[in-house]
């Protein structure tokens, strides 16, 4: 174990983990407010996250989105990004919860198959952008859509620039990039919109009631149907902001890109407590950091896991999270 | 009629005539029994045959086509990893999203052990003097797989079948997903190299050999078959036995059957390490024929085409989770052009399966019941 | 090892036990001991914590205080199933059958918890089909002999076993003309039946026996009282939670009273029924027929 490597540059790897881990956190929202209230893990959601990743590409291509286009041109950049990433993420969500999810609902089937429905959708949706967007739409009608205006589905598909990569802040012991500073400060800021919606707002109300208690909320005249298809919106929605913040970072994307950081973002939803949308941040936050001061003990190949290890841990010792859980019984 | 409804009818239908064939199958006598199944197995034995007829149905008349035993010997061996994985799912009721990971576990063991081409092997000559021409023989190799893919099921079992079905299903998938990330980084492993030279039980593949030729792949169906029918009689003796019944109870009603006596953990931790073993040893069964074989080839979409084999087919019946596989290995081998849509089918079929016939296309009895009694529950529930 | 007046030895000591969940006090302070071969009746008003003292002592609760103590050794607190071959059974108030297996398989569940092999006994056992009950002999003849001493396994010796006993206890609480029908569509008569049979099954020295008469009309109550001294005879000690006064006062040795979590009263029938503190929280008038 490379203890060196590790303490001799602290503050640096605590940075990288946390703008990795603020990402993971976003995520993490949609995980952590299904489960909360349906008691079902949305595996479809990580291929939320990627579409909306697809989504950004997509903007940004057409827009002919470059860094070189000065700050104003920049935040409309992502602004735009932004408001067509949560659609599009937003929107698949409620499109899983209508097409598969309510069905079984209606049904009270057991959580067996959610589950195995959930990995259904996922790989459908997967596929649609690995192999069926990509090459077998052209298969049939060949000439009528060009993809993204450059080479994706199993291939790794490089977005344009929108901000360049440029330190910001040196302290000495540590630096921190723009792009860091972009992306903590933004999922940041997503979340506290997020909260605020949840406490202050009237259809915030609602969806904390169905938490709690979904047939009481029934009764008072809460439209549970409603409130369900809103906490899935809302989940998609972080996942596309998290998407905009992905691809400033890494500027690329892929067809499962989705797989990964979906497994970290719901570990980072269960370390937290599941259900609790503060220990999603936390919780995301915590595994970022984690994740990168383990790959540097060991060999960077080894992240992912490390990610799986907190995982089996977290579900070992303390499966209620650090924050604890806070969960509804909202089944059918 | 909605489609639901159409479904029901169709079922109805079915129901009465599976009624009507349970009852003359009832009425025969034990060894009329036997006469059947012998020619069922014949048929089955036979299948390779040049004169089988239906050409439509054989997969090698097509230009381009893949080879038909080579096709059924890919039946056979899902066939045991969907039994295996039937195991676990179906009489457990544990989702296990990893499956993958056994599989791989027993292709390694006998790549790992039984090639020359393997880094395993080359250490354990340089250690003891060997010669280079020494490696561990194919018949060695299979215990030496089973031995690791059931110590594997009992090390990942052990802390994780406590947990909750979700929970269980996401940790399942990461430890496939570990196995595949060792072996692709690991040296010992030869990493995304892969190993080659894999042995049959003749040695590997060469002109010289009796049986296990290069080319024709008949003598490997039939032994991949033989395994398959064994391990099947197996598995039905485990069912009929207090194993079953402790299964059974378990699924039904964990709590009550602790009351009862049921050591729970104990029998969900034996479907594990028996569900793992069978996953090892049909991993065996792919390597040896393959010959060759690299991470890339235990993905995670393998263990999820491995779930939709057994819940599509029917879990909780062997009869259906072998067709479910069987459909789901040979149908893209047999419409070749579509074989890079399959992952996008397999989801398609899940979605659609589940939400419309969640007990598969051979539901188990218990099944469909406790679905049906489910949704009535709901109906009830106006709120 | 205590004795009680009559000389039996004392089977089950519930002994102080205390039982919260958060804020409610479920079970408080309550002790009584229970003597080998006699009935004890545990009753009192709804919610007064009878089917709470059942879990206790089965292991499905751990008491915050106190200790259960089951032939001189320490339960509470233990795994249920390890609870079970020690030697409890119990029936539970709704009905807690497994739905999809038929009624012999059911109570087969109970014998296999006596079985000492298990899966690679299943797996190497000698080869045979799976027969139905009517199939199964009861005569001790000498091929039954030397099928059960040589030629088949020991697996397949206590799998037979198990069939023997579970029909045997079947045709014991009267259900044996549907053993093989699936434990969902049985009456509900059978069903309640088939949940003692089930408990017999396991071989235990204490059954408790949770409201076994819900639901049930006079004649079929007449019956069950019948059938639980049977139990008794038989040598086992039962314990019996029950709402119905004219049963508990029909068979029972002893009563023990509960309300609100606590011991009110505790003694015969004729003394219980003649207590003050026990009209009042339960009885109400005391009524000519009871």
């Amino acid at each position: 174990m490379n203890f060196d490597a590790l303490f001799s540059q602290l503050g640096q790897h605590t940075i990288d983990g946390l703008s990795k881990g603020a990402i993971y956190a976003l995520v993490a929202l949609g995980y952590t407010l299904v489960y909360g209230v349906l008691r079902l893990i949305n595996f479809a959601h990580s291929e939320v996250f990627m579409v909306g990743t697809f989504a950004v590409l997509g903007a940004w291509t057409v827009m002919g989105a470059n860094a070189e286009d000065g700050l104003g041109m920049v935040l409309v950049y992502v602004a735009v990004a932004l408001v067509v990433a949560a659609l599009a993420s937003g929107g698949v969500a409620l499109a899983v919860e209508r097409i598969a999810y309510r069905p079984l609902r209606k049904k009270n089937a057991p959580s067996l198959v959610f589950l195995i429905t959930a990995i259904g959708v996922s790989t459908v949706l997967m596929e649609t952008f690995g192999y069926v967007l990509d090459r077998g739409f052209s298969a049939f009608a060949p000439g009528t859509w060009n993809g993204f205006g450059r080479p994706f589905g199993r291939v790794i598909a490089g977005m344009p620039t929108v901000v360049q990569n440029k330190t910001v802040l040196d302290l000495g012991i540590f630096t921190i990039s723009n792009r860091q500073l972009i992306v903590i400060l933004g999922a940041v800021a997503m979340m506290l919109a997020l909260d605020l919606f949840i406490n202050r707002t009237r259809l915030g109300r609602g969806v904390r009631a169905v938490a709690q208690d979904p047939d009481t909320a029934a009764l008072m005249g809460v439209n549970k149907d409603r409130v369900i298809m809103l906490i899935f919106v809302l989940g998609g929605a972080m996942a596309g902001g998290a998407a905009v913040l992905y691809g400033l970072k890494l500027g690329n994307t892929v067809f499962d890109v989705g797989f990964l950081i979906g497994i970290k973002a719901f570990t980072a939803a269960v370390l937290g407590g599941i259900g609790n949308l503060r220990g999603a941040l936390l919780g995301g936050l915590l595994l970022g950091v984690i994740e990168v001061y383990g790959a540097t003990l060991t060999k960077s190949s080894w992240e992912d896991v490390w990610a799986f290890g907190v995982l089996v841990i977290v579900l070992m010792f303390r499966p209620t999270g650090l924050l604890g859980e806070s969960l509804g019984r909202a089944r059918a | 009629m909605t489609v639901t409804d159409k479904l029901e009818e169709a079922d109805q239908k079915r129901l009465k005539i599976r009624k009507k064939v349970v009852d003359r199958w009832r009425a025969l006598k034990p060894w009329q029994r036997w006469l059947f199944v012998a020619a069922g197995v014949f048929v089955l034995y036979a299948l390779p045959d040049n004169r089988f007829p239906a050409s439509f149905i054989r997969t090698d008349f097509s230009e381009g086509g893949a080879s038909w035993s080579g096709v059924l010997f890919l039946c056979a061996v899902y066939a045991l990893v969907a039994i295996g994985l039937n195991v676990v799912i179906g009489l457990a009721g544990l989702l296990d999203l990893g499956y993958v990971g056994f599989f791989a576990i027993g292709a390694y063991s006998v790549a790992l052990f039984g090639s020359l081409d393997s880094p395993v092997v080359k250490a354990l000559q340089a250690k003891f003097n060997l010669g280079s021409e020494w490696a561990v023989a194919w018949a060695i190799c299979i215990p030496i797989a089973i031995a690791f893919t059931m110590l594997s099921g009992v090390l990942l079992g052990w802390p994780t079948l406590r947990l909750r079905g979700d929970y269980l299903a996401i940790v399942t998938m990461g430890f496939g997903e570990i196995i595949r990330i060792i072996a692709r980084n690991s040296d010992f492993t030869n990493a995304t190299l892969g190993i080659n030279n894999i042995p049959g039980p003749e040695g590997p593949a060469s002109m010289d050999n009796v049986i296990f030729r290069v080319i024709d792949p008949t003598p490997w169906y039939w032994m991949a078959l033989t395994v398959v029918l064994l391990l099947v009689v197996a598995v039905r003796r485990l069912e009929h036995s207090r194993v079953g019944r402790a299964w059974a109870a378990v699924r039904e009603d964990e709590d009550a059957a602790a009351i009862m006596g049921v050591h729970g953990f104990r029998f969900k931790l034996w479907a594990f390490a028996i569900g793992a073993a069978l996953g090892g040893m049909s991993g065996v069964l792919f390597a040896s024929r393959q010959g060759y074989i690299d991470p890339s080839n235990f993905s995670l979409v393998l263990s999820i085409t491995f779930v939709a084999m057994v819940v599509i087919g029917g879990s909780g019946n062997m009869m259906g989770v072998a067709l479910g596989a069987v459909l789901l290995t040979y149908l893209p081998e047999r419409f070749r052009d579509f074989i890079d849509w399959r992952p996008f089918m397999v989801g398609v079929a899940l979605v659609v399966v589940m939400v419309l016939k969640p007990t598969g296309l051979i539901p188990s009895r218990r099944r469909a019941r406790e679905l049906r009694d489910r949704a009535e529950e709901a109906e009830a529930v106006n709120v | 090892m205590s004795e009680s007046p009559n000389g039996r030895r004392t089977l089950l000591e519930v002994d102080n036990v205390t039982l919260r969940f958060g804020g409610v006090v479920a079970l408080n302070e309550v002790s009584f001991n229970l003597h080998e071969g006699e009935i004890l009746g545990l009753i009192g008003p709804n919610g007064a914590g009878k089917t709470t003292c059942f879990n206790v002592m089965t292991g499905v609760y751990k008491p915050t205080d106190g200790q259960v103590r089951f032939d001189d050794q320490q339960i509470s607190g233990k795994k249920p199933f390890i609870i079970n071959h020690m030697g409890i059974a119990r029936t539970f108030q709704n009905i807690r059958l497994f739905p999809e297996m038929t009624a012999i398989e059911n109570v087969m569940v109970g014998a296999d918890s006596r079985h000492t092999t298990s899966v690679m006994g299943a797996l190497f056992g000698l080869p045979r089909y799976k027969r139905r009950p009517h199939e199964i002999s009861d005569s001790n003849s000498v091929l039954a002999w030397l099928q059960t001493s040589f030629l088949i396994s020991r697996h397949k010796r206590e799998e037979l076993d198990g069939e023997h006993k579970a029909l045997e206890l079947l045709r014991f609480v009267g259900i044996a003309d549907r053993a093989n029908e699936v434990a969902r569509n049985l009456p509900y008569g059978y069903q309640r039946r088939l949940e003692i049979a089930r408990a017999l099954a396991t071989g235990p020295k204490l059954i408790c026996l949770d409201e076994p008469a819900a639901g049930f009309n006079p004649a079929e109550k007449a019956d069950l009282l019948q059938l639980i001294k049977k139990i008794r005879d038989r040598g086992y000690t039962v314990l019996l939670i029950e709402h119905d006064m004219r049963l508990v006062m029909g068979v029972t040795d002893r009563i023990v009273v509960l309300e609100f979590g606590r011991k009110i009263a505790e003694g015969t029938p004729d003394e219980v029924s003649r207590d003050p503190k026990v009209i009042a929280a339960y009885l109400g008038v005391p009524d000519e027929s009871a």
